[in-house]
């Protein structure tokens, strides 16, 4: 095993932690607040995707499809919230899990039909369209660093929002004791409409920071809902610190499983721990809950 | 549109057709005089919806070319063509190929994509008797030790095209190589294949980097390929990972040469952009192959469907260019099996890709072309193997 | 959908129902084409997985999305005591099956009850995945592509029936019989269960389980004899699979299949036992309707889908029970002479 090769690796699962983190935080704040499990989530991650890849094949430019991204998340996530979802907090699990779960062939049917089965490639915008070298043979693009900065920076809003603001406060105690919100007389319709609306955002800028590294395709949200779920029980329901250091753990932990696990391969006791290390995610899930039930940030017993 | 609005009239047909072909398969056996009378069933079992979706069209506009090419016959008899999305679903894949053949009784199922799905209408089909041609599924199994006489493919088995690539490394002397795939059955099936090619030269593979399909997450295998100390890395992705895989490797900055089976460079090239740029695959088609049926094959296709031909579109066509010989030897009557099998077997298909054959496990026998990506063209820069037969190992066909 | 009797038919009418359902069921394949009998034993076998599962979702109130893998799993044991070429009889597949399916769901069980709710949900799902990655990711079931299995012999007492003996067109019927005689019986054994002081344990957890708790009852051992039993008779439901199908593939592994099962019951309705019956029959036949009309059959789903969840409060069987209880005020007549006259017109 090599230093840099080492570093290269840490910086690999650095990035995708972040960008786990993106669409776990929205799927924990929709959980935490309002209580509802949102298996849809990774559509919305693909509806993010293919609205950059729109915008910059009508524009050109990446630049106005990560906006577009964003405000079209906020108002889709508006939309769902009053047209749908907010007659299902206080429903049982069994049907949020089906009516999300109706969401996604929907979502899926409609792309189909409105955009086609085609792969699109949405290229990385030209300035940053070269690589940094980390060791002598392996370069990291400067568009990951891109996403790595916009990812802290949004992360740092969303901490902002829900550290410093009257509304993240209210937002912060509703996922510790959601009745609360009623007990103040809060307008609990609006902060939850702001929750559902931000959680959709963070997963369509997460799609649309992505594109330029996977592409857009078919059912591309699909691989990333069940480790964002990972996520968010690692972390603890509705705790956006507790997404932040899960995401990043779990971004390492599947990075460097992947990188040395297979390198054990050969005896009994090396392929156990190989195959061990191919689901680390999983394993380490496990083993929280047993440790702690309720997360690492978990509040509520 | 005007494809949607043939796509409801043909399941208008099929609703009468499927009330009819019921009401018959209860009372009267099908014989010779009834079956001549019909029109020849041609069920289309390929995902319309889903990942492969793009797939299942081309084949079937292929498909549909060709027959309209012989004046809507096929051995003397007219055709009906019966869609059925199989959905990629392996595990509705039995339910769906007896929907074709037992409940619409065709003649001839035409399908599919998705190896998984592939390997349970193989089930059905060897029970039910019903002719077969693949498409492009390229599980190995089904042309060597599950082998059926009533199973032919016109696409390739996953062991073929990279053990072209394999080949053409070993002759250019290259003594060690990398194999990247997901770790999954067409991945290793190819993987054997691009081994094996490369060690008839003497060259050999030092190491197999794989990760979950369909996961994308190539970075961990990307940054370990610089210490391998390998002249080429070989690899085996298709889609939507092929087109995330080839631009990660370029933006690595990784200076071994990444070459593969073609599929990692057809139909995403586009999408690939600058990353696939002088990257070398191999395949049995290519763009810039000059025989006169590519070139009247690609502009009746584009006329038609005012889309551009790929490999799928051939390989379909292919499948009912053989479906029509054998059914011409038989003079349309398609239960007169031994001969219809004899003639089929016995194929020679002037193909778009070239000249193509059977071998004795009924599986296409094919030039494996070298192309090289440029300017958003797999260019045919030679043939890394000549009239490639799959060694159909465990077959006791022929 | 709280009070225990609702669970169970304990009129006469429900009881005819149920009886006027497996005649109808039997008769059928003297009715219909093949292909039709393959297809509803599909359906039944779906049914008895959603039937399984009912005992976590429906009776006790556990979520689970790793019920699947029990089920794909159980199939799998049975490819890999009866590969292709060498089947064993039934005797020993159905046995191994179950018992796989149990052991897995003991551990699973064990240690997923430790969390609750959402939580619970989620490492029932991890360990599904897990199960599913086994088959997936190793030669172990032949990988991706899946791998044929001998079907289990069907042999009583030394005797064995070989459906081969029976014309082509009927080759389908003893799966589907064996199928509709095992239904029967998981359902009567869930409704007898449900009935015994152990359901009533189980009913008592899902409407409050530290009331349980209070009155002295181990309710840990309670919900996780439940989660066994439901993953044992899912073992079933699976090794039907494999004797109807012969395929196995990893596709029957993964948490599509439970998610697939909850839909199941749903659409029939949580508060019924027939609900899952009733469910798994409904779907299969609305999604074959739907396959003949439109090209988009996964949108139809969807829509089915979010309609049973936005409309169908209680199900299919909800739809039935609200008729009887008019019927009981007196207006049943009315009400359905009114749906008639609507339906007619």
């Amino acid at each position: 095993m090599h230093f840099a090769g080492f570093v290269a690796q840490l910086l690999n699962g650095f990035q995708y932690g972040l960008l786990l983190f993106l669409i776990a935080s929205g799927l924990t704040l929709i959980f935490g607040v309002l209580g509802v499990i949102n298996l849809a989530h990774g559509s919305l991650f693909m509806i993010g995707a293919y609205a950059a890849f729109v915008v910059v094949k009508a524009t050109g430019s990446l630049w106005l499809g990560l906006p577009v991204a964003m405000l079209g998340g906020l108002l889709l996530g508006a939309v769902l919230e009053r047209v749908l979802f907010r007659y299902f907090y206080a429903r049982e699990h069994l049907d949020q899990v089906l009516l999300t779960f109706a969401l996604i062939l929907i979502f899926e049917e409609a792309r189909a039909l409105f955009i086609g089965n085609d792969f699109h490639a949405v290229p990385v915008p030209a300035i940053l369209d070269f690589s940094i070298p980390i060791t002598a043979g392996f370069s990291y693009s400067a568009y990951r660093f891109l996403v790595i900065a916009v990812c802290l920076a949004l992360a740092g809003g969303l901490f902002w929002w829900i550290e410093r603001t009257r509304m993240g406060a209210i937002v912060r105690a509703a996922a510790e004791k959601p009745e609360i919100v009623n007990i103040l007389g809060i307008d609990a319709a609006r902060v939850h409409l702001a929750v559902f609306a931000v959680g959709t955002a963070l997963a369509t800028v997460a799609g649309a920071l992505a594109a330029p590294l996977t592409s857009v395709y078919p059912n591309m949200g699909d691989g990333l809902l069940i480790i964002s779920f990972v996520v968010v029980v690692i972390g603890g329901l509705g705790s956006v610190t507790g997404a932040f250091w899960s995401a990043l753990l779990i971004g390492l932990i599947d990075t460097l499983g992947k990188a040395y696990g297979p390198s054990f391969q050969g005896t009994a006791l090396g392929n156990a721990v190989a195959a061990l290390a191919a689901m680390a995610v999983y394993v380490l899930m496990v083993a929280v809950l047993l440790w702690r039930p309720t997360g690492l940030f978990g509040q509520r017993p | 549109m005007s494809k949607n609005k043939g796509r409801a009239l043909s399941r208008r047909e099929l609703l009468v057709g499927a009330g009819a072909a019921s009401a018959a398969a209860m009372t009267i056996p099908t014989g010779w005089a009834i079956a001549k009378a019909a029109p020849l069933k041609v069920g289309l079992m390929l995902p319309y919806s889903g990942t492969y979706a793009k797939l299942g069209e081309n084949i079937t506009s292929a498909v549909e070319l060709l027959i309209a090419e012989k004046g809507g016959k096929l051995g003397g008899r007219a055709v009906e063509i019966v869609k059925l999305d199989d959905e990629s679903k392996p595990d509705k894949a039995q339910e769906n190929a007896q929907r074709l053949t037992k409940r619409d009784n065709v003649d001839v199922l035409i399908g599919t994509v998705h190896s998984g799905v592939q390997m349970g209408i193989h089930k059905v089909v060897r029970e039910t008797g019903t002719l077969t041609i693949i498409p492009n599924a390229g599980a190995n199994a089904v042309t060597r030790a599950l082998c059926a006489k009533n199973v032919f493919r016109t696409s390739f088995s996953n062991w073929q095209p990279a053990h072209g690539m394999g080949l053409a490394l070993g002759k250019r002397g290259v003594k060690k190589a990398a194999w990247i795939t997901w770790d999954y059955a067409a991945g290793a099936e190819a993987g054997v294949g691009f081994k094996e090619g490369l060690e008839k030269h003497g060259g050999q593979v030092v190491k197999n980097l794989t990760l979950k399909f369909p996961e994308t997450n190539f970075q961990p295998l990307l940054a370990q390929i610089a210490d391998l100390g390998v002249e080429y890395v070989g690899s085996f992705f298709a889609g939507g990972g092929a087109v995330q895989f080839v631009k990660e490797y370029k933006a690595a900055g990784i200076k071994v040469p990444l070459c593969g089976s073609g599929f990692l460079t057809e139909g995403v090239l586009a999408a690939q952009g600058a990353a696939a740029e002088g990257i070398e695959t191999a395949l049995h088609y290519g763009d810039g192959i000059d025989n006169p049926k590519n070139i009247a094959f690609r502009k009746a296709f584009k006329d038609k469907f005012a889309r551009e031909a790929d490999v799928y579109a051939v390989q379909g066509y292919d499948a009912a260019q053989l479906l029509a010989i054998g059914l011409e030897a038989v003079k349309g009557e398609i239960d007169n099996e031994a001969n219809l099998y004899k003639a089929m077997r016995a194929a020679k298909i002037d193909s778009p890709r070239g000249a193509v054959s059977m071998s004795p496990s009924q599986e296409v026998v094919h030039n494996i072309y070298l192309r090289r990506a440029e300017k958003g063209q797999n260019k045919v820069i030679g043939i890394a193997a000549e009239n490639l037969a799959d060694p159909g190992t465990g077959c006791k066909l022929g | 959908m709280s009070a225990p009797h609702r669970m169970l038919p304990t009129d006469w009418r429900g009881a005819l129902g149920l009886l006027a359902g497996v005649v109808v069921l039997a008769a059928l394949p003297y009715f219909v084409a093949s292909f039709y009998v393959g297809l509803i034993t599909t359906a039944m076998i779906g049914a008895m997985l959603a039937l399984s599962l009912h005992l976590l979702v429906g009776a006790t109130g556990l979520v689970s999305l790793g019920h699947g893998a029990f089920y794909g799993l159980a199939a799998y044991m049975v490819y890999l005591v009866s590969p292709e070429g060498a089947a064993q009889p039934i005797w020993i597949t159905l046995p191994v099956a179950m018992l796989s399916a149990g052991l897995a769901a003991l551990v699973v069980g064990a240690l997923s009850l430790r969390a609750r709710g959402f939580f619970f949900l989620m490492v029932t799902l991890a360990f599904g995945q897990m199960i599913f990655f086994v088959f997936h990711d190793t030669k172990l079931g032949g990988g991706t592509d899946g791998a044929y299995l001998a079907k289990p012999l069907l042999s009583v007492a030394g005797l064995t029936f070989d459906p081969t003996s029976l014309p082509r067109s009927k080759r389908s019927w003893p799966a589907y019989y064996v199928a509709l005689g095992q239904l029967v019986v998981t359902y009567l054994l869930l409704a007898l269960l449900l009935r015994s002081l152990f359901g009533r344990v189980l009913e008592g957890i899902r409407v409050n389980e530290h009331r349980m708790l209070a009155l002295g009852f181990a309710t840990y051992r309670y919900k996780l004899a439940a989660f066994v039993i439901a993953g044992t008779l899912a073992g079933a439901a699976g090794h039907m699979w494999a004797l109807h199908s012969g395929f196995v593939n990893p596709e029957i592994v993964g948490w599509h299949k439970s998610a697939e099962a909850l839909l199941y019951i749903l659409l029939g309705g949580l508060g019924s036992l027939a609900g899952p019956v009733v469910g798994a029959l409904a779907f299969t036949a609305l999604g074959e309707v739907a396959q003949q009309f439109t090209e988009s059959k996964l949108l139809v789903e969807g829509l089915i889908v979010l309609a049973a969840v936005l409309v169908l409060r209680e199900g299919l069987t909800g739809l039935f029970r609200r008729t009887s209880r008019m019927e009981d005020f007196g207006e049943g007549d009315d009400a359905r002479a009114d749906e008639t006259e609507r339906s007619n017109g």
